[in-house]
């Protein structure tokens, strides 16, 4: 298997550690007849701790949202389990936000209802409600768009509008599935930056999936690399970018930047050569 | 500007249907005003339009045309109430579960491709000869369109939106209440469409084989004396009945459903 040492190198300066939030405990999935008997994801442990921003980078096709569909509780794994603050987690529940590829608003309701639902589905009282969709629909920026249908929005406000909705149950978690792949260059940076903003108001454990090297240099404090056939995380690494305080920008011009990606991208890559 | 251009289409379009529709009027007209059909095949206009008027005066066969139209329409909606608050639930029921659907689909697959007069006379010797027989009939044909769209749309949901509403702390039953519903709300009312028409058919047919009162029964007794004319004004006014029902519900789809087709 091909590592990079350098990769290895960095991973071990940060040790210092949070409490664990969600771990997974020997995480396997099979499905059979398929993918030649191997697993889609093979004995996978994972701690993940409060407060932290999770990036998993894999090509399409490694089980990265395999992963996340059990992490979410919509898929059974074959074997072991998820662990939410040391209880079992087993089905989806408003612990665990999720926020799909596709915006997933619900295309009858107005961007305050949609942000609404978790809320009434919680029994919130009505005024409780009311002040806490306008609190969210004020932190997301779309307090104009309150009353609009979500076919009325961008592309990157239906993103946001998804984003608020799944804050505004208050998860200990938010799962993030190639949230802004579908999104234009421009937009996708602007919500990178943006939810960064969120994450560090709101300090939700974040696991985000991406097949962007770029963007999980930017977003993650810890990077994960999976591989597939077997599905398995060959590196975890602590993402020495996200301790300097600077912007975007600045961020991807340092050196520092540059060498991560290029030994992110060999990470990934010695997967295609052992496959191919 | 593209809105403007596609009103310019709409217009045009529409201008093509009402002269399509005049050309139809003056080609009846004129052949029928210079004899060259015989009046019983063929009334004037001016005769159906008389016949129009003596049947709001004095009604047909001792009842008032408003009765009859009123009769007809009382059987079709009764008959599509019912179909709707039985079909769409229990299609709803069948869509999330294949054993359900296992034990109903059967019967409404064998049931559904029969010509409804087929088993009317069963009706009519189970319910009576008076409105229950036809209210049934009615019934069995608007179900089956309703409780098919119902299903097929149930299970066209996307997986995403139940989980995503699943993740949001929605339980199972507010899941089938508050998203499946509502996502499926746009395809029912297609299907209400569709039963309205294969119903509307059906109530002309049973109103023909027994019945004292209603738009059909009363255009098939006007055949018996060859009263072409009020035979006209029947046709008329029930292909003008129909229109009017749809263009209601095609406007309410075009107010309640303004997102359908618009989600990227």
């Amino acid at each position: 298997m091909y590592v990079s040492t350098s990769i290895k190198a960095r991973s071990e300066i940060f040790n210092n550690r949070n409490p664990t939030l969600i771990e997974l405990k020997n995480i396997s999935l099979y499905y059979s007849n398929e993918n030649n008997g191997l697993p889609i994801l093979d004995n996978i442990n994972l701690q993940l701790e409060a407060n932290d921003f999770v990036c998993l980078l894999g090509p399409s096709g490694c089980g990265k949202s395999s992963l996340l569909n059990i992490l979410a509780g919509f898929q059974k794994p074959t074997t072991g389990e998820v662990m939410i603050n040391d209880k079992p987690h087993t089905g989806p529940s408003p612990n665990v936000g999720v926020v799909f590829q596709h915006h997933n608003l619900f295309p009858w309701m107005t961007i305050e209802k949609n942000i609404e639902f978790g809320l009434k589905m919680k029994s919130i009282s009505k005024s409780e409600r009311k002040r806490l969709v306008s609190y969210y629909l004020n932190l997301v920026g779309l307090e104009s768009s309150a009353k609009m249908l979500p076919y009325q929005l961008s592309g990157g406000m239906k993103q946001r509008a998804s984003i608020a909705r799944t804050l505004a149950t208050d998860p200990q978690a938010i799962l993030m599935d190639e949230p802004f792949s579908a999104l234009d260059a421009l937009t996708r940076e602007n919500m990178q930056i943006h939810l960064l903003e969120l994450w560090k108001k709101t300090r939700k454990c974040i696991f985000f999936i991406t097949h962007d090297v770029e963007e999980a240099l930017l977003l993650g404090k810890r990077i994960l690399v999976m591989h597939s056939k077997p599905g398995r995380i060959i590196v975890d690494l602590q993402n020495p970018l996200s301790q300097y305080n600077q912007s975007v920008q600045k961020i991807k011009h340092l050196k520092e930047f540059n060498e991560l990606r290029h030994d992110l991208i060999s990470a990934i890559r010695g997967y295609s050569k052992a496959n191919n | 500007m593209v809105p403007k251009f596609v009103c310019k289409k709409q217009i045009l379009t529409r201008g093509i249907s009402m002269i399509s529709i005049t050309l139809i009027l003056i080609i009846w007209t004129v052949s029928t005003n210079l004899k060259w059909l015989d009046p019983v095949f063929l009334p004037t206009p001016q005769s159906v339009w008389r016949a129009f008027l003596e049947l709001i005066r004095d009604g047909y066969k001792g009842t008032s045309l408003s009765t009859h139209i009123l009769n007809s329409l009382y059987r079709l909606f009764l008959a599509l109430i019912l179909a709707f608050f039985t079909a769409v639930p229990l299609g709803m029921f069948c869509g999330i579960s294949r054993y359900i659907l296992a034990i109903f689909d059967p019967i409404i697959e064998f049931y559904r491709p029969l010509p409804p007069l087929a088993y009317y006379a069963l009706l009519v010797l189970w319910l009576g000869i008076d409105d229950k027989s036809k209210v049934a009939l009615l019934f069995l044909s608007a179900f089956a369109p309703l409780f098919i769209s119902t299903v097929s749309s149930v299970q066209r949901v996307p997986q995403d939106r139940i989980n995503g509403a699943l993740s949001l702390g929605a339980s199972k039953p507010k899941v089938l209440l508050y998203i499946i519903l509502p996502s499926c709300l746009p395809d029912i009312i297609t299907g209400l469409r569709t039963a309205i028409g294969v119903t509307y058919a059906t109530l002309v047919a049973a109103e023909m084989v027994a019945a004292t009162s209603g738009i059909g029964w009363m255009v098939l007794d006007a055949s018996k004396y060859l009263r072409s004319d009020i035979v006209f004004v029947g046709i008329i006014l029930m292909g003008g009945i129909a229109i009017l029902i749809d263009s209601i519900i095609r406007l309410y789809q075009h107010v309640r459903f303004s997102w359908i087709g618009r989600q990227d």
